[in-house]
């Protein structure tokens, strides 16, 4: 089991940051180069989220966990921020609360198909947790 | 994010190269509505998607916007070349139906 706590300002220029960290994490577990992509999309639109949902470009901070334990890989990615309102429609496709800055409402669908599990949980005006798990089929076979 | 574009016959092709997210979208979006807006006579604009490492709903969002500003100008749009993860997420979101890949 390897763990990681990452803690950064919730600035857009940390979304690179924060998918190639998580991507350098899992190295060790062998993913192939979809998975590795798979994950770094999924964990760019958590972060996003936090960033431009949950502060609304205004300040705090985003907290990244990681946990790996033989093939699989957990990310949490929470933020102190607004909350979301109605968490089912948030789900929905093509469902955003930003309709004329060109987003696409597809963030958590992005999340839940690229992922093995997914859960969210927010509360108004307390903040959200994104938590996504993946399984990497073959670890070993793609050693190198 | 780097942009580059040439004009063939009719049509302008857009390439696009580097990481599209929440955060580089907006230069390439002021980037790329400067290039439709300077070949607004043409009939179809082409948008090469080779050169993108990493694309997640961000790039969506561009790319509609994009379709939007376009058809105002009554030019259709086409992407080719994803790499695999971009065309899993723009099959995911049925982008395809509105800009065809070629």
């Amino acid at each position: 089991m390897n763990e990681m706590i990452l803690k950064f300002p919730a600035r857009s220029e940390n979304e690179i940051f924060a998918r190639n960290a998580v991507a350098a994490f899992v190295l060790p577990l062998n993913p192939s180069l979809t998975e590795l992509s798979d994950v770094k999309t999924a964990v760019s639109e958590a972060v996003t989220n936090s960033i431009v949902h949950g502060y609304r470009g205004g300040e705090g901070w985003v907290t990244l966990i990681c946990r790996t334990e033989g093939a699989r890989l957990e990310v949490e990615v929470i933020d102190e921020g607004r909350g979301i309102e109605d968490v089912e429609r948030a789900l929905e496709p093509f469902f955003t609360t930003l309709p004329d800055e060109e987003r696409s409402g597809m963030g958590f669908t992005i999340m839940q198909t690229f992922m093995s599990d997914f859960s969210v949980q927010s509360t108004k005006g307390a903040g959200t947790k994104v938590k996504m798990c993946k399984e990497f089929a073959a670890g070993a076979l793609h050693a190198g | 994010m780097k942009l580059q574009a040439s004009r063939r016959g009719d049509n302008l092709y857009i390439y696009l190269s580097g990481e599209l997210d929440e955060h580089s979208a907006p230069a390439l979006r002021a980037g790329t509505d400067k290039l439709i807006d300077e070949n607004a006579g043409l009939s179809r604009a082409v948008f090469n998607l080779a050169g993108l490492r990493f694309m997640d709903s961000a790039g969506i969002g561009f790319l509609i916007g994009r379709y939007k500003k376009l058809k105002q100008y009554g030019m259709s749009m086409y992407l080719e070349n994803p790499e695999e993860s971009a065309d899993k997420i723009l099959s995911i979101s049925g982008l395809y139906s509105l800009m065809p890949k070629i």
